[in-house]
């Protein structure tokens, strides 16, 4: 029995056997089907994350209940510390009044009946809350109903309370929802209209405090990483893969390797088809019946490598050539006003370059999977936050149906968008293949930061004409970098719609005339987005022009800041986005205007002189839909070395389903703004990555993380937005900002160890 | 023939004496809470104690531990009661959860040579675990938690 809303479907799916194994025979099993928000999003089916709802179809949400009581709800989207085993369910649990000790969370498989299960873009919730929420109420109205069947009296007097329970207050009769889950499952799909979802004073779980579902395991070393994978019979194998991209083996010597104690033998991988999207890099396996061994006989290679088509890239000369790009006139990408007619009429013009390096995403956990091919049937573990993809992709590789492969998505030991690209479990499909057996593809730490889908390097020119006062008349920014899409498109050059709307399509400045451009560059390594993608680099931009007139102007930073923020408003994006999602979620300036008060207020702006080593600065940004100011408060001494002691972030998302992940989000936020602000750049001589490990690749540890990350939530009734990635993108310019204020010296290329700071 | 101890019990290993404790703990005897990061002593995901010392599993070879007393984080509590787990739930500090072993591992080694640690005590010994998900600032107060409770 089905009922269809007007974006979501709600069946009734008890007997159908769709969660076989996670669930008693009698359950009573609802799935909630979501049309996705921006259906027309769906065309471009691109796997290009930050245009989120791209590739967002028919998700199902599965809610069950046990005879024994306990509800079942399937995680279909990846946890990597994101918390969705947590707040997901959650949503679901309070609909339902549910007693939340009762609640299991299963890890869904990779499966077309889930949808899109891409975790990124900051959306799990975004996009869940509503049908999440019609899940729940639609099961508490079964439930309440079969109870009211079973006592012969009307529905309309019986209640979900306490948690877990129907009771009949007049008759005082009361029936727990297992025993009630048989009769449910029978009950007709309630419509729409019937359903009474709770006001926000009802909230049982939503908008509270919680500690992560799997807090406890987590502390006891209890959850399977894909790293963690054992599978009887497993082989284990380390790859030496090409040093440049697109490079291939032209020889090999493996006589060492094989004399090495627990390897078994090596396996050539072939060189991906350009482009190579999620494929294989290729290079040579090295199959051993431990990882050791595995490490140990790859280092004993020998491999005589054609470095191919990229071999020439070296970043000190292809930083020239992007800045020499962004010199010139770009594409145009969105406009208001007539730039070129406000910098005619003459005026002060300031102009500015920045530049920020390549990053990579060195999750705790390297890349690694497991896989099972057992003739034209593969069964994969990953640490994925793509389960579909690897399906796909795997599928691909060994000439099979998606429908021969299994996905089970283990825990990730963080993803940050690499663990969206498949390529890893793909490798260990074509080796369990070749050996007939189980294989565990393990990356070191080496493998992942040299062989990563790196975060773009980019460079922007940013030029104002200011008036009198010192406030802009016209502004004209350029950014160049290898796009997202050279990944899918070898000879893609420009910025995705999709990349331009993460912080440059437009600003939220009160500037007459403003026009933002787009400079052509080509890519020589992969292009991956990473943890809030292009708004890390043109937010850096944004923001830091933004303090440069500020200080031109001879004015305080927050308060010129504001002016420049200028009056509520909605700003509008180019012609021809997403119309549907910018109705939903327009650009408030208000709320932006809001949570840059907040920081300041929380931060005590102003009230101490900055200079002598010491200051604050500021930043404010909005990305996946949420509006973010940041305050970082830094020390530096003689020696150019920065600690931070406060950062003060004030973030509007609308509802939030977890106060306490969020508060969690913007902390880690700001340690990994930290980390790419201080230290964080890939390079590359001779197409070959120079960065091997944490030695040469730092990130924020304990001693120079911010001491102490203060965030502070709006209470709000707006549609939930984005948490996962929006603190990220004002940390690096809100601290270049502080440098400045503290020591004078500007920080316009990233990160700052390439500045004299450490 | 190397003899050891692991979680209390005699473990003898006569593998490649150059194999690192953290893939004998893992591969050979299947405790993959102890987790891979680097493999050069640089991240502490690996953090074991070592008669009661933290340690960085993935650098200490097998032939270099006979007689060792080797803990891991499967062997600090039955069911998860030790305070520095206690405290961890109850500040509720992992993110992803990768890192958290080897943390957890290094938080009780400092609590055991500094029972009240000072915040420069613990960011002199917890800077050596790297989290990238960022959880330093519920790290420390998960230490200053667990310290209270055991003073």
């Amino acid at each position: 029995m089905t009922t269809e809303h007007k974006t979501l479907t709600i069946d009734n799916v008890s007997r159908r056997g769709f969660l076989q194994g996670m669930l008693s025979a009698s359950a009573f099993v609802i799935c909630v089907r979501k049309f996705p928000l921006l259906a027309s999003a769906a065309k471009s089916g691109a796997p290009l994350s930050p245009t989120v709802d791209t590739t967002a179809f028919h998700p199902g949400v599965y809610v069950g209940i046990n005879p024994d009581g306990t509800v079942v709800i399937v995680a279909h989207r990846t946890e990597m510390g994101n918390g969705v085993r947590t707040s997901l369910p959650r949503i679901v649990a309070d609909e339902l009044d549910a007693d939340w000790s009762r609640v299991t969370v299963i890890q869904g498989d990779g499966d077309d009946k889930y949808g899109s299960q891409d975790t990124d873009g900051s959306h799990s919730v975004r996009e869940f809350f509503e049908p999440l929420r019609e899940a729940g109420a639609t099961a508490r109205l079964m439930l309440v109903r079969a109870a009211a069947e079973k006592w012969g009296v009307p529905a309309e007097q019986c209640l979900a309370d306490p948690p877990h329970f129907v009771s009949h207050k007049t008759s005082n009769r009361q029936l727990g929802y297992g025993e009630l889950a048989e009769l449910a499952a029978k009950q007709p799909v309630p419509k729409k209209d019937e359903l009474k979802l709770k006001s926000r004073s009802e909230w049982r779980y939503i908008g509270k405090p919680a500690p992560g579902y799997d807090v406890d395991g987590i502390c006891s070393g209890k959850p399977v990483f894909g790293m963690d994978v054992r599978v009887d019979g497993m082989l284990y194998a380390a790859i030496a893969h090409p040093p440049v991209l697109g490079g291939k083996v032209k020889s090999i010597d493996d006589a060492a390797t094989l004399k090495t104690v627990g390897v078994k033998q090596t396996i050539p991988i072939d060189p991906f088809k350009p482009p190579h999207a999620f494929q294989p890099l290729g290079g040579v396996a090295v199959i051993a019946d431990n990882t050791w061994s595995a490490f140990k006989g790859r280092k004993q290679l020998k491999i005589d490598w054609d470095n191919g088509p990229n071999a020439a890239y070296t970043s000190a000369d292809y930083k020239k050539q992007l800045q020499e790009t962004a010199r010139q006139p770009g594409k145009p990408v969105h406009s208001w006003g007539d730039a070129d007619a406000g910098f005619s009429k003459g005026g002060k013009v300031i102009e500015a370059e920045y530049f920020a390096p390549h990053l990579a995403h060195a999750s705790m956990e390297p890349p690694a999977a497991v896989a099972d091919v057992h003739g034209d049937k593969v069964t994969v573990w990953a640490p994925t936050q793509n389960p579909v993809g690897v399906r796909e992709e795997v599928a691909k590789a060994l000439g099979l149906k998606k429908e021969d492969v299994v996905c089970h998505v283990t825990f990730l030991g963080g993803g940050f968008g690499r663990k969206s690209k498949p390529d890893f479990a793909v490798e260990a499909a074509v080796l369990s293949k070749k050996t007939g057996k189980p294989v565990k593809v393990v990356w070191s730490r080496e493998d992942d930061i040299k062989f990563d889908y790196y975060h773009s390097v980019a460079a922007m020119y940013l030029k104002a004409a200011v008036d009198q006062s010192g406030k802009p008349t016209a502004w004209l920014q350029r950014s160049v970098f290898p796009p997202i899409s050279s990944t899918f498109d070898k000879d893609a050059t420009y910025g995705s719609a999709g990349e331009m709307s993460l912080g440059w399509d437009v600003i939220p400045f009160e500037v007459a005339n403003f026009r933002a451009e787009n400079g052509p560059a080509a890519a020589h390594v992969r292009i991956g987005w990473l943890r809030s993608v292009a708004n890390i680099y043109h937010a850096f931009a944004v923001q830091s022009f933004a303090n440069e007139l500020a200080v031109a102007a001879n004015r305080d930073a927050y308060d010129y800041l504001m002016e420049l923020i200028g009056s509520g408003r909605v700003v509008e994006g180019p012609k021809g986005g997403n119309q549907e999602l910018a109705n939903k979620y327009p650009y408030d300036i208000a709320r932006l205007r809001h949570v840059a008060e907040l920081a300041a207020s929380k931060a005590n702006w102003g009230k101490k002189k900055s200079g002598n080593g010491w200051a604050m600065g500021i930043a404010v940004h909005r990305s996946f839909l949420t509006y973010v100011a940041t305050v970082v408060e830094i020390e530096v001494d003689a020696q150019g070395a920065v600690r931070i002691p406060n950062v003060y972030t004030a973030l509007d998302a609308g509802i939030v389903a977890n106060p306490d992940m969020v508060q969690s989000q913007f902390q880690g936020a700001a340690v990994f703004g930290t980390s790419l602000a201080r230290t964080g750049q890939i390079t590359a001589t001779n197409g070959a990555v120079d960065q091997s490990n944490f030695f040469d690749y730092p990130v924020a540890r304990m001693n120079d993380a911010p001491a102490h990350v203060d965030v502070q939530i709006v209470e709000s009734d707006a549609p939930p937005a984005g948490v996962g990635e929006p603190g990220v993108p004002p940390f690096a310019p809100a601290l270049c900002n502080a440098i400045y204020a503290a020591t004078g010296k500007r920080v316009r290329e990233l990160p700052l160890s390439r500045n004299g700071f450490a | 023939m190397v003899h050891l101890k692991v979680n209390g019990q005699a473990q003898s290993f006569d593998g490649d004496p150059e194999m690192p404790l953290l893939w004998y703990l893992r591969d050979i005897l299947g405790l993959t809470g102890t987790k891979f990061g680097c493999g050069m002593a640089l991240c502490g995901a690996c953090t074991v104690l070592e008669n009661g010392k933290a340690v960085r599993s993935c650098s200490t070879p097998m032939g270099k531990i006979e007689g060792a007393d080797i803990t891991t984080i499967e062997g600090i509590s039955a069911h998860g009661s030790h305070p520095v787990q206690k405290a961890w739930e109850s500040v509720n500090v992992p993110q992803c959860g990768y890192c958290q072993p080897g943390q957890i591992m290094q938080a009780i080694s400092l609590l055991s040579s500094k029972p009240q640690p000072t915040d420069t005590d613990i960011d002199e010994q917890m800077s050596g675990n790297i989290c990238r998900c960022g959880t330093y600032q519920r790290i420390r107060a998960a230490i200053h938690q667990a310290a209270k409770e055991t003073a």
